[in-house]
């Protein structure tokens, strides 16, 4: 086997028991690692039940995995993973951080965590095994916070037990998350950011701070070392001549372009994608709040990260970028185009371990409500109106601390809508910016001019991940089965090449021989199992194909202003782009997947789980 | 000629492409933890390059007890694997406690200026980050004070920017 060492790690919470688990080649031949694994490591281990496991209770499995090219392709991501709070499927959410490299040097691909403790706990893990380590004192910490405390008691730890001034890796939780707020996030490095899925509130409710790992050993062998060499050294140069975007302005870029050119960001919960606030831009940023210009994670030569600062009152705020996805969700689609109050939101989101995107997008849907009058002050306790920084902060530690109207904001988007709707009796779903429990990503499809696909969110197996979407022709990296791919292979996505060079180097390492065809194959393979998990669901959300695979209202309202004025897609157009898809796919009309698919697939036995989809949408009527 | 790698704390991204270009350099295989050079974030977000700074009165060799630490002419500590028996007092003996014992290796290691061609500072050049610079090597103790607890260094920088 090369570039894994088969073995995982599965520890479970409830009894402290930990044993290594062994993972045969031809299971990563078929899964790839990363998102392809944990979709099938949950539906062996959970695919049963599925529809009745609580993602927040302690049958849930955390998975952390790594994949075949962690630590030999430049730039590092990690994979986290579990039934999703938000969306009741699987969510393959990707992070920046070297626990993936210390992971694989330790001698593991990956951690299963199950069950759940019952006093805070970090888990630790290096070459000699796991330790299960009390957390007590890290409880209710955030950002530069946690970061000094956990960094303090790992640095002594280390000089004491190996005499070693060095520090381990590590992913964590903060308060969000440890409140089991849905829109919580799973943090690494004060900034970065596990987003999609909820998987904070899935570590919180198991009781796990923190997960760190240190390893000593190298990397597991590859197949052709001469060929990855070359690879690597070419692939280098490439991104390291990737100047402007990436390199320069990170994506902070996108608060000016992604508004005022391609009209697709979020302004006002969606009520428009345009704007032409000068100010609102990467050079207001980086003149009045960048500390540090380039920031890199481990073996990465991109340098997209930014470190911003703003201070009030003599306390520092301090986040990345801020990078393009919060900048939007928490300035223009909160009616915020300070940039230093945008700074500050960031890095409060960020202390607080909430999901930028799922906390603004729910937010967005407050304020919105607000003005429409469903929610008043005394729900509040503030003016929640556009761009009333002061009240946007008060709510951002309501909803991580589930206070008031917090904790059913805490929920996210979509049970938000449809429990402020049962108390207004009105119908407030349509102005929620969600897509099957998953708040869509900064990038609107309405303008055309930036995911000119339509059917990006409503047929993606991850709700409104901007980083999952669907799109034809299926052979193409405009469908998700190729980011499938990219997730499984854990390549970060603003470091990839050319499709026949990236199989080249997944060959290098592993020896598996793909071709073209086999990448498609395996990821084809990942998202059906992905989407027969969604459509179980449960066990408080379900999707119904007919009614949930679909943008959200608000995307077929036509835009009222920029470039594109006056454009918004059909949803009969949406409905038929849909089925093309699925059928490309080798799934029904309604995206269930059919039975020949599951044995071209080689995923047979998941004919089970299809059986029980088609009863509870009554396919079989 | 004496050589030196000077390190501007302010320009190291943290890629880390020093450290795996170190150890793809001397053990052929990527193995973060047998690299000569370390890059230490403790505030993240301030990574630190630390490494051997080739002091001028050479401590280490000098503390040696089977004589296998040497200078090169480039400057570096050169480690005679044969001789080096893992006994500790040149780590010892370090102000920076740089030496290091790495499981699987069967000598201590540390930097050895790449016999003149630092695989470091070729990447970090080539990527166009120039956090690391070759230049002749400085006279007298100044050197050392590149050997300033890394961890230390990196609060300093960040308390510099008020980041924390
Ligand atoms: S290669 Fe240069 S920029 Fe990157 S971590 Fe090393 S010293 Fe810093
Ligand atoms: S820094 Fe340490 S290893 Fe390097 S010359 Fe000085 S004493 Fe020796
Ligand atoms: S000069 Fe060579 S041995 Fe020394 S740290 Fe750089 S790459 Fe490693």
């Amino acid at each position: 086997m090369f570039g894994f060492w088969g073995r995982l790690l599965d520890i479970n919470l409830s009894t402290g028991a930990t044993k290594v688990v062994e993972v045969p080649e031809e299971i990563f031949r078929k899964y790839v690692g990363g998102r392809g694994l944990a979709a099938w490591i949950l539906w062996r281990e959970l695919g049963s039940r599925w529809e009745f496991i609580d993602p927040l209770g302690p049958e849930n499995i955390l998975l952390v995995l790594t994949g075949p090219l962690t630590g030999y392709y430049p730039g590092i991501k990690l994979v986290v993973s579990g039934k999703s709070p938000q969306s009741g499927g699987v969510i393959g959410s990707t992070v920046s951080s070297e626990l993936g490299v210390e992971l694989k040097s330790a001698g593991y691909d990956g951690l299963m965590l199950r069950g759940s403790s019952e006093k805070p706990v970090y888990v630790y893990v290096d070459d000699d095994g796991v330790q299960i380590r009390d957390a007590t004192s890290l409880w209710g910490l955030g950002g530069l916070k946690l970061a000094e405390a956990l960094n303090d008691l790992l640095y002594k730890d280390m000089k004491i037990e190996r005499g070693l001034d060095t520090l381990p890796s590590y992913i964590y939780v903060g308060p969000a998350g440890e409140n089991t707020v849905r829109t919580s996030v799973v943090m690494s490095k004060h900034t970065h950011a596990a987003g999609y899925g909820g998987y904070g509130a899935v570590m919180g409710s198991k009781k796990i701070k923190a997960v760190v790992a240190k390893g000593f050993g190298p990397l597991p062998r590859v197949s052709n070392w001469g060929e990855v060499i070359e690879l690597r050294k070419e692939i280098l140069r490439e991104l390291s001549n990737r100047m402007r975007i990436f390199r320069y302005w990170g994506t902070t870029e996108g608060l000016w372009y992604t508004g005022y050119v391609t009209s697709s960001e979020p302004v006002r919960n969606w009520l428009e994608e345009w704007h032409d606030v000068r100010s609102f831009s990467h050079e207001e940023a980086e003149r009045k709040c960048w500390v540090r210009n380039l920031w890199s994670d481990w073996g990465c030569p991109t340098s997209c990260m930014k470190l911003s600062r703003v201070s009030e009152d003599a306390r520092p705020y301090v986040t990345d970028g801020p990078d393009y996805e919060m900048g939007a969700y928490l300035g223009s689609n909160l009616g915020v185009f300070d940039i230093e109050s945008v700074v500050k939101l960031s890095a409060l989101a960020d202390e607080l371990g909430l999901c930028g995107i799922q906390t603004g997008n729910v937010i967005g849907f407050a304020i919105e409500l607000f003005e429409r009058g469903y929610l008043t002050r005394d729900d509040v306790g503030c003016e929640l109106r556009w761009g009333n920084t002061d009240c946007i902060t008060e709510i951002l530690h309501d909803i991580a601390y589930r206070r008031g109207l917090g904790a059913i904001l805490a929920e996210g988007t979509y049970r938000a809508a449809l429990k402020l709707s049962e108390r207004v009796g009105v119908d407030l779903l349509k102005y929620g910016v969600q897509v099957k429990g998953v708040a869509v990503g900064a990038h609107g499809i309405r303008s055309g001019l930036d995911y000119p696909q339509k059917i990006a969110y409503a047929g993606s197996v991850q709700g409104g991940d901007h980083t999952s979407t669907a799109g034809t022709p299926l052979k193409s990296t405009e469908s998700e089965a190729f980011t499938a791919f990219l997730d499984s292979a854990v390549i970060c996505f603003f470091n990839t090449v050319d499709t026949v060079k990236l199989i080249k180097y997944l060959n290098a390492v592993t020896g598996w021989g793909f071709s073209e065809e086999d990448v498609y194959l395996s990821g084809v393979r990942i998202l059906t199992i992905q989407r027969v998990l969604l459509l179980l669901g449960g066990p408080d959300v379900f999707w119904d194909p007919r009614i949930h695979d679909d943008n959200p209202e608000r995307f077929y309202e036509p835009l009222t202003s920029g470039p594109k004025k006056g454009e918004a897609p059909r949803r009969e157009d949406v409905k038929i782009e849909l089925i093309k898809y699925y059928e490309e796919l080798g799934w029904d009309e309604l995206g269930v997947p059919k039975e020949e698919t599951l044995m071209k697939l080689g995923v047979s036995e998941l004919i089970r789980e299809v059986e029980r989809v088609r009863v509870r949408i009554n396919l079989n009527a | 000629m004496k050589i030196w790698i000077l390190r501007d704390y302010s320009r190291c991204v943290g890629c880390r492409l020093c450290e795996i270009e170190c150890s793809l350099r001397h053990e052929g295989i990527i193995w973060p933890a047998a690299s000569r050079i370390r890059i230490h974030e403790y505030i993240y977000g301030f990574p630190i390059p630390y490494l051997c700074v080739q002091c001028d009165d050479y401590p280490c060799v000098a503390s040696c007890p089977t004589k296998a630490l040497s200078v090169s002419e480039t400057g570096a500590v050169l480690v005679n694997e044969d001789l080096c028996v893992m006994c500790g007092s040149c780590v010892n003996v370090c102000p920076g406690k740089i030496p290091r014992m790495v499981n699987g290796k069967k000598a201590v290691i540390i930097c050895d200026l790449c016999g003149g061609n630092p695989a470091c500072v070729e990447v970090c050049e080539s990527m166009g980050f120039n956090a690391l610079k070759l230049v002749r090597k400085p006279a007298g103790e100044v050197v050392k004070a590149y050997l300033t607890n890394p961890h230390k260094s990196s609060r300093d920088l960040a308390r510099k920017l008020s980041v924390f």
